[in-house]
């Protein structure tokens, strides 16, 4: 029973080769776009993504500055004194107490990948009379440097020198352009408390920020607290990768409660970034729909045209034992085999398309487009693609079940 | 011999309401009994063509009961009324309506295929029998649409006979065919009728084509003015 809808379904198929072809052919342009702006979207994601991840952790741990409380006059015991206040940042050191068992309460958490702490400092870089403001991270070296792969960034030295070297520092290429600093020089380091150190400069990077080339610079852990005159145990920051970092706002809240310190997530630390990967999103996501639809449009009309074409068939069939239902199911399989048909051809294209972007090379800092095969974009492809085409199937062919032979006979 | 009933109608009326409320079948009440040949004759709008619609269980717009076998078929669902027709009717329509992608044996096996109480190689057999009958066997594998006109005609006919049915309804069988493959057609009719004991209705304004049959049953306006008997 089934097999007779089927065979009058392929019948119909292979008298209209051409239709048949235009509309699958429709599909599959649609699902290549499709799946090609979606590997795209991720592709690019991924990419300003790690750029984020190379400089901003997933969290950050670190003391709030504190503004001095006012004595209030509720406190005193004479409700009509009245005490005058100035409040401001209060002069409370920005250490984080006991840093060492922190980071080990932190790195114990399931969720947490890498944690390293860090001392911050605003610094000069001073070669001769030329002087240049800017910001240096205390590292520890091995774990700075996995969760940020500062290694990748080095564009002159060697990043591993810094271990074996205590005074060492590295420079971003925009300090050393300006000081007119070359690799093994000397600089001299002054720091917001008026330390002055003299440092080896074992290395220069280059992020794809020229803002941070400016003023950035690694140092080891020590040698940063040395500069703001502070002992082994004085770290600002800690920062923690997790396994998920779309997860980080929720986990930046339990890090929150479980270490006492303020907590920031990469999200909220960059909130221009995260809005514009959304709006990039929503426009990705409307443009391949669209394409789908108008790819929908096409199976849709090719049928409406068959069926309207064959209401003398439909009628016939209907005459001879045929019921509504089985009317369906001819239209739907007519319409499933094209949309089968346009699917698998559009992720082969798509599949070739991806390919060949992945092997443009578009510049410098991205290289190669950022695009690679995406398995779950194209299943997700073909699962929207045979939707999209059993409804574009479905409405014209429930009209056609709605034939009353009789009206066609009588004509 | 004992006349068996097959098919009855019960005070038949039918209304059309475009472009005015019209009535076109008023209060017809018949019997037709197996193995006979009826045809259902009149001019043109007498409402013979509606009145086989009806008869046909297409058409469920009407008042008073049909009943084929003693059962009434009135109110029966949709989907039930077409596995009726699947099993108990077979069509021919003035203008032939076979599937023009499909072989003459495709299209002649179709309904048989849909009912599915056989396998398709008896189907086939069965089709091949019947095309033999029809003098049709060499045209079996063409297209239906390269077929003259009294061909498909025949080939309609071979469709309506696969599954056996009770009853043939005929729409003009013979409308628009020459006076040889009218022969040819009534002949065929008469010796289905005679042979397999099925009951034929046809619908026909050729008086002649009507006369020959076993009982005519002729309207006008809508109602019976003679029962044939």
């Amino acid at each position: 029973m089934k097999s007779v809808n089927i065979e009058i379904a392929l019948t119909h198929i292979l008298t209209r080769k051409r239709q048949t072809i235009v509309a699958s052919f429709g599909v599959t342009i649609g699902i290549a776009i499709y799946i090609c702006l979606n590997t795209l979207i991720i592709g690019t994601n991924r990419y300003s993504d790690n750029a984020i991840f190379k400089t901003t952790p997933h969290v950050r741990v670190y003391k709030e500055d504190e503004i001095s409380k006012p004595l209030s006059h509720d406190s005193l015991p004479d409700k009509r004194q009245y005490v005058i206040v100035n409040p401001k940042i209060s002069n409370i050191s920005k250490n984080l107490i006991n840093p060492v068992k922190l980071l080990n309460d932190i790195k114990r958490q399931p969720e947490v990948t890498a944690a390293a702490p860090m001392v911050i400092a605003n610094i000069f870089y001073n070669n001769g009379k030329s002087q240049l403001t800017g910001i240096s991270w205390g590292i520890n070296v091995v774990e700075a440097n996995n969760m940020f792969d500062i290694e990748s960034t080095m564009v002159g030295g060697d990043f591993k020198t810094l271990l074996s070297t205590p005074n060492g520092i590295i420079l971003g290429v925009g300090i050393a352009d300006k000081l007119n600093i070359k690799l093994n020089d000397n600089v001299s380091i002054i720091s917001s408390v008026g330390v002055i150190k003299l440092m080896k400069v074992i290395g220069f990077f280059k992020s794809s920020n020229i803002t941070t080339d400016k003023s950035k610079s690694y140092m080891n852990l020590a040698a940063a607290q040395q500069l703001l005159a502070q002992g082994p145990n004085y770290v600002t920051d800690i920062y923690v990768n997790i396994k998920d970092p779309e997860k980080a706002p929720v986990y930046a809240g339990f890090l929150a409660t479980l270490t006492g310190y303020t907590t920031e997530d990469w999200k909220a630390a960059n909130e221009l970034f995260v809005a514009g990967k959304k709006i990039r999103g929503i426009l990705f996501m409307v443009v391949s729909w669209a394409i789908l639809l108008v790819a929908a449009f096409g199976i849709y009309n090719i049928l409406n045209m068959t069926i309207s074409q064959k209401l003398n068939d439909i009628a016939i069939l209907k005459a001879t034992g045929f019921l509504g239902k089985d009317v369906v199911n001819i239209f739907v399989f007519e319409a499933m085999v094209m949309g089968i048909i346009g699917t698998i051809l559009g992720c082969l294209l798509a599949a070739l398309i991806v390919d060949l972007l992945s092997h443009i090379y578009i510049g410098a800092d991205i290289g190669n487009f950022p695009i690679q095969f995406e398995p779950s974009v194209s299943f997700t492809g073909m699962g929207v693609g045979l939707l999209v085409t059993f409804f574009a199937g479905y409405i014209p062919a429930r009209k056609a079940a709605k034939v009353d032979p009789v009206a066609i006979f009588r004509k | 011999m004992e006349k068996k009933v097959i098919l009855k109608t019960s005070h038949v009326g039918k209304y059309f309401y475009d472009p005015i409320k019209f009535k076109a079948l008023d209060d017809i009440s018949f019997e037709v009994y197996q193995g006979e040949f009826l045809t259902l004759a009149g001019k043109s709008g007498s409402g013979k063509s509606t009145l086989l619609y009806i008869l046909s269980t297409m058409d469920t717009d009407y008042e008073g009961e049909l009943f084929i076998e003693g059962k009434k078929i009135t109110g029966q669902s949709k989907d039930k009324l077409a596995a009726i027709r699947g099993e108990n009717i077979g069509f021919v329509f003035q203008f032939h309506y076979l599937l023009p992608e499909f072989s003459c044996l495709k299209n002649i096996m179709i309904p048989a295929m849909k009912l599915g109480k056989k396998s398709t190689e008896e189907i086939e057999a069965l089709a091949y029998q019947r095309l033999e009958m029809l003098d049709l066997k060499e045209q079996a594998l063409k297209p239906a649409s390269k077929l003259s006109g009294g061909q498909q005609q025949r080939i309609a006919i071979a469709r309506a006979l696969i599954n056996s049915p009770k009853i043939i309804m005929c729409d003009e069988p013979t409308g628009n065919l020459d006076t040889k493959n009218t022969q040819i057609v009534f002949d065929l009719f008469k010796q289905i009728a005679r042979e397999f004991g099925q009951t034929i209705i046809a619908v026909t304004h050729d008086l002649d084509f009507a006369k020959a049959s076993d009982r005519t049953i002729e309207l006008a306006d809508g109602k019976i003015i003679s029962y044939g008997l």
